[in-house]
């Protein structure tokens, strides 16, 4: 059994339809990455596995360890396992970072997570999460608190993105520690050297996945493309 | 039980260290209506009150140079259902001194209750004054307080105010603080309120930067739920050269709960430069989202929330 498959799912958004017979299947403990430039729909997808407000499929369904999951809510989904780490981490007034890491396990050690992302212990963990911390910080710190739910399943939208090339390794650690905890992970990005290092990889295009299999040859097909921009009509690949 | 029993066991009921009492190391002030119950001062300090028809009145004196180092605590409340407490202070803090004060205001019973401070407070030049004033009015909302406060800070003086309300019902509250800064002055005005049911909230800072180089800061923070209404109101002013001021609030409102925020900056000086920044709506839905995804409810990531904004 899959621990998330998504069947032939259609997403309408008014007029607009982003995704039309969207199939796409994540065994356990599986790294999968999913290619696409702008506006293919990436993170819609996220959102419509985390079940975020109004991201309901129009068609199809979501099945998590065998079980329908379009109608539950996001705290629904994630009491099943499943997270998501947003391409643009939230900044919560008042909150500290020991706070937003022991969220619903006060006693975790959250300094080892902290650690983990490249952060230390001792400056970070009494920072409250405000505007104080730079979106970079942010990032880093939503990793550990990825890794510190111990999800079954984690959606990372594009976890690269504002964070320096240097940095890249920490995030490759912190997929690598994932996996080695039991989680799958489903890795939205935009760089291949992020995706190679998953198990299988997609490329979605025009609403549809287009491409899927080993991370090499995705990645391959994905740099041999012709759009910059998807707009959602004819391409090179449909 | 003796009403200082009482008023210090709902003290540390509400959160307080009814140890300070026994610590001759500590000043307080301990006032239940008219009554005065206690009262110590420390080197440094002077402490003159009486009891008037109405209330309290008091002078306060941290003299000249003076550090005292722990805080001096004042604890003004009701204990009954029905009652009025006016408190009178005038407060000074002479050249070079600092002192920190920690107020508590306990109402537990308010049903109808009347409490108002009138406060008039001179830090002196190169002295420093924080003030955290913190309430408690019980859960029936039936009380209107009152503090007012005139602060003149002089030059390279401090005062940092943190007015807090988050427990219980609020009732009416009626802030009025005013507050001049001069040259290098540096003033912080925080309040943070949680208002419920049909409490009614206003709030009105002011703080006028009339010395060169002189630092403000208004910060408020606002819960409302349920048919509470707030009306926060944060002026700034800069009257000088190298003057920097910035008014910074923001409000959360659930269910029928009504939120106003008017900011005023008024600059005279071309060399003076007031920012300021408001925020009011429902609980922002990344961020709520963002928390139920990490397991909360949604009840639990509101109150997540709430709570970190009030913090």
């Amino acid at each position: 059994m899959y621990l998330l498959d998504i069947k032939d799912i259609t997403y309408r958004v008014k007029e607009k339809e982003i995704f039309s017979g969207l199939s796409l299947a994540i065994e356990p403990e599986e790294v999968h990455a999913i290619l696409g430039k702008n506006g293919t729909g990436k993170s819609t997808l996220a959102y419509l596995v985390m079940g975020c407000e109004s991201y309901i499929p129009t068609s199809g369904v979501i099945l998590f360890e065998g079980k329908i999951i379009n109608d539950l809510k996001i705290h629904e989904r994630a009491q099943l396992g499943i997270t998501l780490a947003w391409q643009e981490p939230v900044r919560l007034e008042g909150i500290s970072v020991r706070d937003y890491l022991t969220l619903k396990k006060k006693e975790r050690n959250p300094s080892i997570y902290l650690e983990m992302v490249g952060l230390s212990p001792e400056l970070y963990l009494n920072r409250i999460m405000d505007k104080s911390l730079s979106g970079g910080e942010r990032k880093r710190i939503e990793l550990a608190s990825i890794v510190a739910l111990e999800p079954k399943l984690a959606v990372l939208d594009e976890p690269d993105s504002g964070i320096d090339m240097l940095s890249i390794q920490d995030i490759i650690n912190v997929i690598n520690v994932l996996k080695k905890n039991g989680a799958a992970v489903l890795l939205i990005t935009h760089r291949e050297e992020i995706a190679k290092i998953a198990d299988r990889a997609s490329q979605i295009c025009n609403g549809k996945i287009i491409c899927s299999g080993d991370p090499q040859m995705v990645a391959q097909y994905y740099k041999s493309r012709k759009c910059e921009v998807c707009i959602a009509g004819v391409c090179a690949y449909v | 039980m003796s009403e200082l029993k009482e008023l210090m066991k709902v003290f540390g009921e509400s959160g307080g260290d009814n140890s300070i009492l026994a610590r001759e190391d500590i000043a307080h002030f301990v006032a239940s209506g008219h009554k005065i119950l206690s009262t110590r001062a420390t080197e440094g300090l002077k402490i003159q009150a009486e009891e008037t028809d109405t209330g309290i009145a008091a002078r306060v004196r941290v003299l000249e140079g003076i550090v005292i180092k722990n805080p001096v605590h004042l604890c003004f409340g009701i204990l009954h259902k029905k009652g009025i407490q006016e408190i009178r202070m005038n407060i000074q803090i002479e050249r070079g001194a600092s002192v920190r004060f920690i107020a508590h205001c306990i109402f537990p019973k308010a049903e109808k209750v009347r409490h108002i401070m009138d406060a008039v407070v001179e830090i002196g030049e190169d002295a420093e004054m924080r003030y955290s004033e913190v309430h408690y009015h019980g859960p029936y909302g039936g009380i209107e307080v009152i503090p007012k406060a005139v602060v003149k800070v002089g030059k390279n003086g401090r005062y940092f105010s943190d007015f807090s309300l988050i427990t219980g019902r609020v009732g009416k509250l009626g802030i009025d603080y005013a507050v001049e800064a001069g040259e290098n002055a540096i003033i912080e005005l925080i309040a943070r309120v949680f208002g419920h049911g049909d409490d009614r909230i206003s709030i009105k800072e002011k703080v006028a930067l009339d010395g060169e180089n002189s630092r403000g800061l208004i910060k408020t923070r606002v819960a409302l739920e349920d048919k509470a209404e707030a009306e926060v109101t944060g002026i700034t002013q800069g009257n000088a050269a190298g003057a920097r001021g910035h008014v910074d609030c923001m409000e959360i409102v659930k269910d029928s709960a009504v939120a106003k925020a008017i900011p005023i900056v008024n600059v005279t000086h071309p060399l003076a430069k007031v920012t300021h920044e408001a925020a009011i709506g429902s609980v922002d839905k990344r961020q709520l989202e963002t928390l139920m995804a990490h397991g909360l409810t949604p009840e639990e990531a509101v109150d997540v929330i709430v709570k970190g904004i009030l913090k």
